[in-house]
């Protein structure tokens, strides 16, 4: 097999982080090459730089033997070189098939070549069996079509070199199953492809060979038959990282109980008369299929959506509706689904977002003045407690890691010691040595004695962590199960709808 | 050639970035001035001498401010908060409109300073009311207000037409359409004798001072932040959207509204639909230099006073049209968008 791509010793520093250090990498043709690195390691710098979004300080990129010049996204797309992003770059408004050809016709050609264009849209996905309809507009395609929409766009402008950015962070697992297959049968038909990743199976699913970046550095890299899920894992901390374990305690009183709620989300039910119980020292685990009603209940939860009916109470008290200063006051704590949509206000500093829940109590405020002392201090105290690294209290958060701008707002939630928690999502895109500190201080918080709802569509994250188990499927819960009983099997069942059958409910 | 955030922007070039950009926009017109046929260097000149050049010049110039001061202030908090209000130059003359009104006859006999004090808060609640409707238009809605604030400046400015030929016209004007004037009782003191400037200064430096206190320091302030740069965000931490709107809308509406009563208790007396050069819209250059900061407002407020009223003085002196002054002031706004491109990224090859 020829090599098709070659980085040789690609340097890139931003101000004094250095976040390649001459990295060298090598694609053949026909190939899956997996980069695997948590978070901030480098991988998706080195892909900007491959691309031409950003320019190297030191080091040379070749494409087909032809070195590219640097920092041209434009050479790099003629050179073959097509680019997948983790956050989709579509226009919403216009169709499939006005997304896969706009930029590639010249600006001052008079007529679109649109029939053209349609048939070498309709040819390629045939041929790479990436069903699309090209006149389904895009604002109403699932994520998955969308991703289909951004492959062809490459392959349309005749990509030989595919790379995507961490592709399956936003597909559920058959959706993610099934994208592997095409990118297989991709490279049967002489395509070379690089995907990112932190996750670990994914990798050893599909990769033909793995090179694994930390730190900026490449570490290794090992052919998928040569290495092990483990021994990768080891690659990619540095040191072997364990996930904490839930050791078993008894359960205190009933905390956080749901009767019947119904909660509507656009004038349409999101969630149908779902009934829990969270004790004091649990964490209820509730899984699904995503879109499922997941951000209703998180909503609803979190004290965004009200209950259309039914009663939601903590220690006998409605809280139904109360709003999320309410909540926050009756001790509820909560940790958003989306941490940089809803999470932070990336453009103000990290004192403020550590505070802006609890901006009105006195305890940050004075007449309507802001305590800034207070504040700034307790912001200090929680990037230190909560080890959230690279982090003043005068930052603007939003040039933090993902994984520590969701220690910051763990801490931001632990701080108050709140009688319940609301984890929704709380380790998502996150990597390893992220997820093992976040689980790590929602066990610590159980020890304590907080009721938590952990909604997850990790099974192994809610496996590991939850006492009692709860399916949502459609809007409705299932009965709960004790973590004991659960299995992938039967907890596959459950989320699959298949739950009047399973007896012996806890 | 692409564009990289900056991780932080140094202070020196958030500083830098508004000199550069008047320096440009100055070139810029220089280009016109040669057009005119006169020397731009000469006409910078008297432009100075006509804006500073003399006590007169310089208290003529400050009167000028007054009006931009809070004009820019007014679009600095709401610009803050992402509330987009174009309609300053409306809120404006219903500010002055309201005051000329209630301060003719309707409260007669009052002392001066609680007159003065009685007509300053009608000056900002005619404009608070003004903004509140485009602001509650978007909450309800989801109107654009940039395109509903904008419109109701025509709305504002014609019915001041129809009410100063009507019900409000002056009887001593001698048929200048002109609003009945404000009882002589509770004009504005003069702050230096024989000259126009009046105490209003002192207001708008004073409310210079409140709004950096409120946006700065206050919750309000913060969760209005807050609320502009991600509402989503805001909401889920508990701010009220609502709430917070409003209260921006009142506040910026209110300064707009104040300076055009101040405008007329200090300077005018009575309402004509001349009597702004576009203060409110030159708000929005003002406070654009500032970079939305109020203490930059009351600097950006002096510059582009400086323009309007030095222009007149260079425009008697070399026959250069003073339309140049708006062309400097709007070539300024366009030349600051871009400094502040390119204080905010770097650029990379």
């Amino acid at each position: 097999m020829s090599t098709v791509l070659r980085l040789a010793s690609i340097t890139k520093s931003f101000g004094s982080v250095t976040a390649n250090d001459h990295v060298t990498l090598e694609l053949k043709e026909g190939e899956i090459l997996a980069l695997l690195g948590e978070n901030g390691a480098g991988k998706t710098t080195l892909m900007n730089i491959l691309f031409g979004h950003y320019a190297a300080d030191e080091g040379t990129v070749k494409v087909f033997g032809k070195t590219l010049p640097s920092g041209r996204p434009r050479a790099a797309i003629r050179a073959g070189v097509g680019m997948v992003h983790q956050h989709f770059t579509l226009a919403g408004n216009l169709s499939v098939l006005d997304n896969v050809m706009l930029g590639s016709e010249p600006l001052l050609r008079v007529r679109s070549r649109r029939a053209e264009g349609r048939a070498r849209l309709l040819a390629l996905s045939e041929r790479f069996g990436l069903s699309v309809d090209p006149d389904a507009r895009v604002s109403g395609l699932s994520v998955g079509e969308r991703q289909r929409v951004e492959i062809l766009k490459a392959l349309y402008r005749d990509a030989r070199i595919l790379i995507l950015d961490e592709p399956t962070a936003v597909l559920a697992r058959p959706e993610a199953l099934c994208l592997f297959d095409t990118l297989q049968s991709m490279t049967r038909q002489g395509l070379s492809i690089i995907f990112i990743s932190h996750k670990l199976n994914e990798v050893m699913a599909a990769a033909d060979r793995i090179a694994v970046l930390r730190g900026g550095r490449k570490v290794a890299e090992r052919t998928n038959a040569e290495t092990s899920p483990e021994e990768l894992a080891e690659l990619m901390v540095g040191s072997r990282v364990t996930r904490p374990k839930r050791e078993a305690h008894a359960i205190g009183a009933p905390r956080l109980v749901a009767e019947d709620v119904t909660v509507h989300l656009d004038s349409k039910p999101a969630l149908k008369g779902v009934s829990f119980t969270a004790h004091a020292g649990e964490i209820l685990g509730i899984v699904g299929v995503s879109g499922n009603g997941q951000v209703a209940l998180g909503s609803l939860l979190s004290g965004v959506a009200a209950p259309e009916t039914g009663r939601l109470t903590l220690e006998g008290r409605e809280i139904g509706g109360l709003g999320p200063r309410a909540l926050i006051a009756e001790g509820v704590g909560r940790i958003p689904e989306d941490r940089h949509a809803e999470g932070i206000v990336g453009e103000l500093p990290v004192w403020e977002n550590g505070v802006l829940e609890r901006l009105a109590t006195p305890r940050f405020a004075r007449y309507g003045f802001v305590r800034r002392g207070a504040a700034r201090g307790h912001a200090a105290g929680l990037i230190k407690r909560f080890d959230v690294r690279g982090a003043t209290p005068e930052m603007r958060i939003r040039l933090l890691s993902g994984g520590n701008i969701q220690k910051l707002i763990l801490g931001r939630v632990l701080a108050a010691a709140p009688k319940v928690i609301i984890a929704n999502q709380p380790t998502r895109g996150l990597d390893e040595g992220a997820i093992a500190a976040v689980h790590a201080e929602l066990l610590r918080a159980r020890e304590a004695g907080a009721a938590t709802i952990l909604i997850s569509e990790d099974l192994e994250e809610a496996l590991s962590l939850s006492d009692r188990l709860q399916a949502i499927v459609g809007g409705r819960l299932s009965q709960p199960v004790a973590a004991g009983e659960a299995d992938s099997r039967r907890l596959g069942l459950m989320m699959a709808g298949v739950w009047e059958e399973l007896g012996n409910a806890v | 050639m692409r564009f990289e955030r900056r991780a932080r922007v140094p202070w020196s070039l958030a500083v830098a970035a508004p000199f550069a950009a008047i320096a440009a926009a100055l070139a810029l017109s220089a280009v016109l001035i040669l057009a005119a046929g006169v020397n731009p260097l000469l006409a910078y000149v008297e432009m100075l001498r006509g804006a500073l050049g003399s006590r007169l010049a310089v208290t003529e110039m400050l009167t000028r401010a007054v009006p931009l001061v809070l004009t820019g202030l007014a679009v600095a908090v709401a610009f803050r908060a992402r509330l987009w209000n174009i309609g300053g130059e409306g809120q404006f003359y219903l500010g002055a409109l309201a005051v000329a009104w209630v301060g003719h006859d309707l409260i007669s006999g009052l002392p001066p300073a609680a007159g003065i004090a009685v007509l300053t808060f009608v000056g900002m609640m005619a404009g608070a009311l003004l903004l509140s409707g485009p602001a509650y238009l978007r909450l309800r809605f989801g109107v654009d207000e940039v395109v509903t604030t904008l419109l109701m400046n025509f709305v504002v400015i014609l019915f001041v037409g129809l009410m100063i030929e009507g019900p409000l016209r002056d009887p001593l004007a001698f048929g200048w359409p002109q609003s009945v004037p404000v009882d002589g009782a509770y004009h504005l003191p003069d702050l230096i004798p024989n000259t126009r400037l009046h105490i209003g200064l002192l207001i708008a430096l004073a409310a210079a001072g409140i709004v950096w206190l409120i946006v700065a320091r206050t919750v309000f302030g913060t969760e209005a932040r807050a609320a502009g740069f991600n509402a989503r965000a805001a909401e889920f931490a508990g701010v009220s959207l609502p709430r917070t709107i409003i209260g921006v809308a009142l506040l910026s509406g209110g300064l707009a509204g104040l300076a055009g009563g101040i405008e007329v208790m200090g300077v005018t007396r009575g309402v004509t639909t001349t009597m702004s050069p576009g203060f409110g819209y030159a708000g929005i250059v003002v406070a654009m230099l500032a970079a939305l900061h109020p203490a930059g407002v009351v600097a950006a407020a002096v510059f582009v006073a400086t323009i309007f009223v030095g222009a007149d003085a260079m425009s008697r002196a070399t026959g250069v049209p003073s339309f140049i002054a708006d062309v400097i002031v709007a070539l300024a706004l366009l030349t600051m968008l871009v400094a502040l491109l390119f204080s905010s990224y770097r650029i990379r090859r």
